[in-house]
């Protein structure tokens, strides 16, 4: 028979019902003082928005120390059929953290019968990280950056959130992660506003490059092994994830351009 | 002291079942059809906010006839059960046969407690698979007997006439539009004289087994069941 617990009325949050039923698979329960080694970590996502969408980008580096820990990680996850999220840090953490996320959308979705609205969506995944903060301030934090279509705005939108939970609408593009700062800073010049989709990919690729050629977490273009950073689009079709192709015939403009300026596209000076 | 009266189990069996079954015939029938691409579900219901078929897990989907508040009660907590189980396994370790196990455990204990009155529902509860052979339809009633239907099933009030009628007319390898006008075909079948089922009454969602998506459950919207009632 099933227990009572799921017969019980009340919250249509999956995380609220593990909480109280089986608070032991919530991610983040206490761990003892000590120092922690060999744990991977994932480095730089960027995203942007362009007309009629937004578009996330992460690099498929794992980095433990020193050492590359995985060469083609996936850090950019597709959480419902309007919304994703990429993720930096702690990356046993934030992956775990994502799959809850998702199942939190999908269940809210199947018992109330409707989608939960953008911001509703950014609000429970504040929850989750504060629900983390403990594991944060002993050194596995995450970061992740959280991109959506909003159906009633008709617009893409991009959330970036602290470990604390404190959350942080972004208009036109944001980065988070190791290589954020050098990201960021490639898509200030290089972001226009109403770009097309194309444009758009090509830009946060280019931001990613630039973040890898000046941090060492960040994997830039695999050329030998053919691995390309993963691409997701959110229009109002919904998520999109770039093929390997699509990315790559991309990937390889961009790359050819490098070979003959390195340090990418130059921005006019006035 | 007075004696209490002795009712026999048999008796106490009966009168539940009775009481259990009374309140399920008065509701409306909801009937499944295989077809080619998936599992079909058609209830007639006039709200469009109360749902008497809904999606449980990625291949898994739920019907019911009987008491709203019961129903949904058990649908929740499949839904439940079903993400938990996803969460912690993985999303293919959730079946339809484990969501049937654990609701005829849970139907059968409540009828057979003294505490509680039976449930007065019967459920559907259907995965569909990667070929149509391997589709299962199972289907539950208020004392927690499971039974595994091939091809079409009845619930609900007047199962006869309608289960009648989907014998007479089901040939396997329906087409979507052929499934739902022969499942809202059936269900105007329920008295001597046939009715007609408008769309705007007609509740259907599928079980498609050629969506990309991990999530095969889709609700018709009320064009699509006008278009396949217009087909025929």
């Amino acid at each position: 028979m099933l227990p009572d617990a799921f017969r019980a009325s009340g919250s249509s949050s999956f995380v609220d019902f593990l909480a109280s039923h089986a608070p032991d698979q919530l991610p983040g329960t206490p761990i003892p003082d000590g120092s922690l080694s060999g744990v991977a970590h994932g480095t730089t996502i960027v995203a942007a928005t362009f007309a009629g969408g937004v578009v996330m980008a992460g690099d498929r580096r794992a980095t433990m120390g020193n050492v590359i820990a995985q060469r083609d990680i996936q850090k950019v996850f597709p959480t419902d059929e309007y919304s994703c999220v990429g993720i930096a840090g702690t990356a046993g953490i934030a992956v775990e953290m994502t799959r809850l996320f998702q199942v939190e959308l999908e269940h809210y979705e199947k018992i109330e019968g409707a989608v939960l609205s953008t911001d509703g969506k950014a609000n429970r995944l504040a929850a989750l990280l504060r629900g983390n903060l403990g594991m944060a301030m002993q050194g596995l934090a995450v970061l992740p950056l959280f991109a959506a279509y909003d159906l009633d705005l008709g617009a893409g939108r991009i959330v970036a959130f602290d470990v604390t939970g404190n959350r942080n609408e972004e208009r036109t593009f944001h980065s988070v992660g190791s290589g954020s700062t050098f990201a960021r800073g490639a898509l200030k010049k290089l972001y226009r506003e109403g770009m097309s989709e194309t444009d758009a990919v090509t830009a946060v690729l280019q931001g990613l490059y630039d973040a890898a050629d000046d941090d060492t977490a960040t994997g830039g273009p695999d050329l030998a092994r053919r691995i390309f950073p993963m691409v997701g689009v959110i229009t109002a079709a919904g998520y999109r994830q770039y093929s390997d192709d699509e990315t790559a015939a991309i990937a390889d403009q961009v790359i050819a351009g490098r070979m003959t300026s390195p340090d990418g596209p130059s921005a006019p000076l006035a | 002291m007075t004696t209490p009266f002795y009712v026999s189990p048999e008796q106490l069996m009966k009168d539940r079942a009775d009481f259990a079954r009374k309140g399920i015939g008065r509701g409306r029938s909801v009937v499944v059809v295989q077809y080619a691409d998936g599992i079909c579900f058609v209830a007639e219901n006039q709200s469009r906010a109360l749902h008497k078929i809904s999606e449980i897990y990625d291949r898994v989907a739920f019907a019911a006839v009987g008491r709203y508040n019961e129903f949904e009660n058990l649908r929740i907590a499949g839904v439940r059960l079903a993400d938990l189980r996803g969460y912690s396994y993985d999303r293919r370790d959730v079946t339809g046969r484990g969501l049937a196990n654990a609701y005829a455990q849970t139907l059968g204990a409540i009828f057979s407690s003294g505490a509680e009155k039976p449930y007065e529902v019967e459920i559907f509860v259907a995965e569909v698979a990667a070929l149509p052979p391997d589709d299962q339809v199972y289907r539950l009633t208020y004392d927690g007997s499971v039974a595994d239907e091939h091809g079409y099933a009845v619930m609900g009030g007047a199962t006869e006439q309608v289960i009648a009628h989907l014998k007479e007319h089901y040939s396997e390898g329906l087409s979507l539009t052929g499934a739902v006008r022969l499942a809202v075909d059936a269900l105007g079948h329920d008295s001597e004289a046939p009715r007609t089922i408008v769309a705007d009454h007609v509740e259907a969602a599928v079980l498609d087994r050629t969506r990309a998506q991990l999530r095969k459950f889709r609700r018709l919207a009320e064009r699509e069941v006008t278009a396949a009632l217009a087909d025929g």
